[in-house]
């Protein structure tokens, strides 16, 4: 029996639209659509970029040639017309903000609408908010006072006309160009993102943070970011992003590269919005994400992602432990409604003696959609007495939609230790009314209880990061229950 | 207050009530006894509003309102409340938190200001002595992992806290120690006013020793079968059902 036999208020609050939807009118500068060398070369003369930065791009242009599009994952979709994209859009009036007062008023009005007003941002967290709007940023803030620690924060263009031999010497160390066929593309046609560095021994006093915004109907975005923090540095970075609702699909192929140093620690969490499609998934943005992270001696990686949006998500943060003593983490919430599909999980790697690794998946799924936890745990010949841990839970709250596990462990290592549990459970119809019989509405039970099940996972997001998630959550599962 | 008119209600194909009537009046306490399987948590899932059950014919008005057009969040905001006879778990979701977001839910429905932080900390203080509810237990998550007898002792405890105008306890004293029972029935006493009522559920008379019934009614077959004062508790202690249930037996 489908949701909407069986509660016609679920169902309307099912077929609510996507409530981030409106576009803001930002005059673009457009590449034709299409790729071949001579794009490539336009999107780095128009960035004025140094020549082995052009001279990267066309190799991995060459290498993405001989690739195939993976079709492993347990997603359908209709692969995207890589020469229909146009792979350079900026907006027309490129000007450096000093304060936050400089900002477009429609780029204000947008991220009010957002929720996510820079003035509350900046009183009561003290985060500074690097803006992407369409592939080039257009504010930033706190940049004095992360200079003063040495901490450089900033665009990828602006960090390649900067700080060109940290880039060159970094970029492409984790995902190698020839990773994977969307890693590949990325690095050939990435036109902008975030670069940061942390100096040796600084614990970055405030979050790090990021919003990401598809802006310009069919322009593919390609976001490369990379993140340095140098030994016994810490920093935590957020990245939250939600898109424009639109007609055609929009592929998302972004790169993000983390270097954790010898006792180093980098916080990376991400609440992922972007536009879902309609209730068929038609429209919906693809997100085909490469991340991963590479900790030296005693460093440590923590990947936290809440992602309710996207029509298809194929994206599984990384941690390569090298080091001896070094740990990743990984701990998600994946939520999928209507005709979402995700495949997401993480990797990790375990190369160095007594590495250790956490894994916390929480996969939500409503509607008919189907979601999926992917996780490899890999100890190598020299991971002496590493350990993992891996909890996989799904929550279903239809008849109609799917939840899969897909655990891989490769021991190379006798005395390393691999523990994984799975758990897969339905939304009580007991517990939604227990919670409505003490005066709670529909949406208040479930968004209580989803809340409840993602708590471990909620928990590691930053205080003002995670109430903004614990809403998104709410919102993408109203009156999802069937 | 609460007046229940030939109620008839079904799961699927099963009739469960079988024109039910009940009257209970401000401020009195009434029990309801009866076999297993006789229709009591039925009666009580229906009052709270729960939809899996149809009700097929007559009426239940409370204060004066069709109870039956509202939904079960409405209700608890019209002052109905409902102790489970099999409370629920909602693993994560701590016990503070729960009942501060129903308070706050039921009070922006009846349009009032959401309670102030030192208001709801005072109010789940004296709710908790009342109980005597262990401290730790307010913050673990809702009867996650609670003994049985916790979890009922946290139901008599979300009572206090929402100050209902009906309250139906279901089998409230099954699961309590000797001392439990003695607690939560005072605490029960306690909220006894001229503006609350109580519908009673339960097997056993000690409870009614505590609780002292202003009516006791029998339940059996999906309808009240014979009512009385208190001592008909007494009388049903020593003879059991059969006296009054075994006419009904066989009639649909
Ligand atoms: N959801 C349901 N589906 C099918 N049958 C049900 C359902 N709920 C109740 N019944 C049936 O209705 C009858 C009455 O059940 P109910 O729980 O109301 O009894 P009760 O009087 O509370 O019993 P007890 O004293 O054992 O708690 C039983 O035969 C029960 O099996
Ligand atoms: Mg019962």
């Amino acid at each position: 029996m489908s949701a909407a036999d069986e509660n016609p208020l679920l169902d309307e609050f099912t077929k609510k639209e996507y409530e981030f939807g409106f576009t803001t009118n930002i005059e673009a500068d457009k590449a034709p659509p299409g790729l071949n060398e001579a794009v490539i070369r336009l999107i780095s003369a128009k960035k004025n970029e140094p020549d082995w930065m052009l001279e990267w791009r066309l190799e991995a242009f060459r290498v993405w040639k001989t690739m195939k599009e993976p079709d492993w994952a347990h997603v359908e979709y209709a692969k995207p017309d890589y020469q229909a994209i146009s792979y350079y859009s900026a907006p027309k009036a490129k000007v450096k903000l000093n304060s936050l007062d400089d900002v477009d008023p429609e780029l204000r009005a947008t991220m009010d609408k957002l929720g996510i007003s820079m003035e509350e941002q900046k009183r009561l967290s003290g985060v500074a908010v690097d803006f992407v709007m369409d592939s080039v940023s257009v504010a930033t803030s706190f940049k004095d006072k992360l200079s003063e620690l040495g901490i450089i924060f900033c665009s990828m263009s602006e960090a390649i006309q900067e700080h060109p031999e940290l880039v060159q010497q970094h970029l492409g160390t984790v995902i190698p160009v020839k990773d994977n066929f969307f890693s590949a593309l990325n690095s050939a046609v990435f036109t902008d993102g975030s670069f940061c560095y942390i100096p040796k021994g600084v614990r970055c006093p405030m979050e790090l943070s990021t919003y990401f915004r598809i802006n310009e109907a069919g322009t593919g975005q390609f976001e490369r970011t990379l993140l340095i923090a140098d030994e016994g540095s810490y920093v935590s970075y957020l990245e939250g992003c939600t898109a424009p609702q639109r007609d055609e699909n929009q592929l998302h192929a972004a790169c993000v590269e983390l270097i954790a140093k010898d006792d180093a620690e980098i916080k990376y969490s991400t609440v992922q919005n972007w536009y879902p499609g309609d209730a068929e998934g038609k429209g919906g943005v693809y997100n085909f994400v490469t991340k991963r992270g590479i900790c030296e001696t005693r460093a440590k990686i923590s990947w936290t992602q809440v992602e309710t949006g996207s029509a298809v998500t194929w994206k599984y943060p990384s941690c390569i432990l090298k080091g001896d003593g070094s740990v990743g983490e990984f701990y998600s919430v994946a939520v999928t409604n209507n005709a979402q599909q995700a495949d997401t999980g993480t990797k990790m790697i375990h190369l160095g003696a007594n590495t250790n690794s956490t894994i916390i998946s929480k996969g939500i799924s409503a509607g008919h959609s189907q979601n999926s936890y992917r996780g490899l745990v890999q100890m190598g010949p020299r991971a002496r007495n590493a350990r993992n841990f891996s909890q996989c839970d799904s929550l279903l709250m239809t008849d109609t939609s799917g939840a899969h596990t897909f655990p891989y462990i490769e021991s190379k290592h006798p005395t390393a230790r691999v523990e994984h549990e799975a758990t897969t459970s339905r939304i009580g119809e007991d517990q939604i009314f227990y919670c409505l019989q003490r005066g709670l509405t529909e949406e208040q039970a479930i968004g209580l209880i989803v809340n409840g099940y993602a708590k471990e996972v909620l928990n590691k997001l930053p205080m003002e990061f995670a109430v903004e998630a614990r809403k998104l959550l709410t919102i993408s599962l109203e009156g999802s229950v069937g | 207050m609460l007046k229940i008119d030939n109620l008839h209600a079904r799961i699927g194909d099963t009739e469960i009530l079988k024109g039910l009537s009940l009257n209970l009046d401000a401020g009195e306490v009434h029990a309801i006894m009866g076999p297993n399987g006789s229709g009591k948590s039925t009666l009580a899932s229906i009052l709270a509003g729960r939809e899996e059950y149809e009700v097929t014919e007559g009426s239940i008005t409370f204060d004066g309102v069709d109870l039956l057009e509202l939904d079960a969040t409405e209700r608890a905001v019209a002052g109905i409340f409902l102790a489970f006879q099999y409370p629920v778990e909602i693993p994560g979701v701590s016990n503070i938190n729960f009942l501060r977001s129903a308070i706050n839910s039921i009070r922006e429905q009846r349009k009032e200001e959401p309670i102030s932080g030192k208001d709801f900390l005072a109010k789940v203080k004296t709710c908790g002595q009342l109980v005597e509810l262990d401290g730790k237990l307010r913050d673990r998550s809702v009867n996650e992992g609670f003994s049985g007898g916790e979890k009922k002792r946290n139901e008599i405890f979300q009572m206090a806290m929402l100050e209902p105008k009906l309250a139906v306890l279901d089998e409230t004293d099954s699961g309590l120690d000797i001392d439990a029972l003695r607690i939560v029935s005072e605490g029960v006493n306690a909220m006894r006013d001229a503006n609350r009522s109580f519908l009673v559920i339960t097997h056993y008379q000690r409870l009614l020793d505590h609780i002292v019934p202003d009516h006791v009614h029998v339940l059996a077959n999906g309808q009240i079968v014979h009512s009385g004062g208190k001592e008909l508790a007494l009388e049903l202690e020593e003879k059991g059902y059969d006296w009054i249930v075994e006419p009904q037996a066989g009639k649909a």
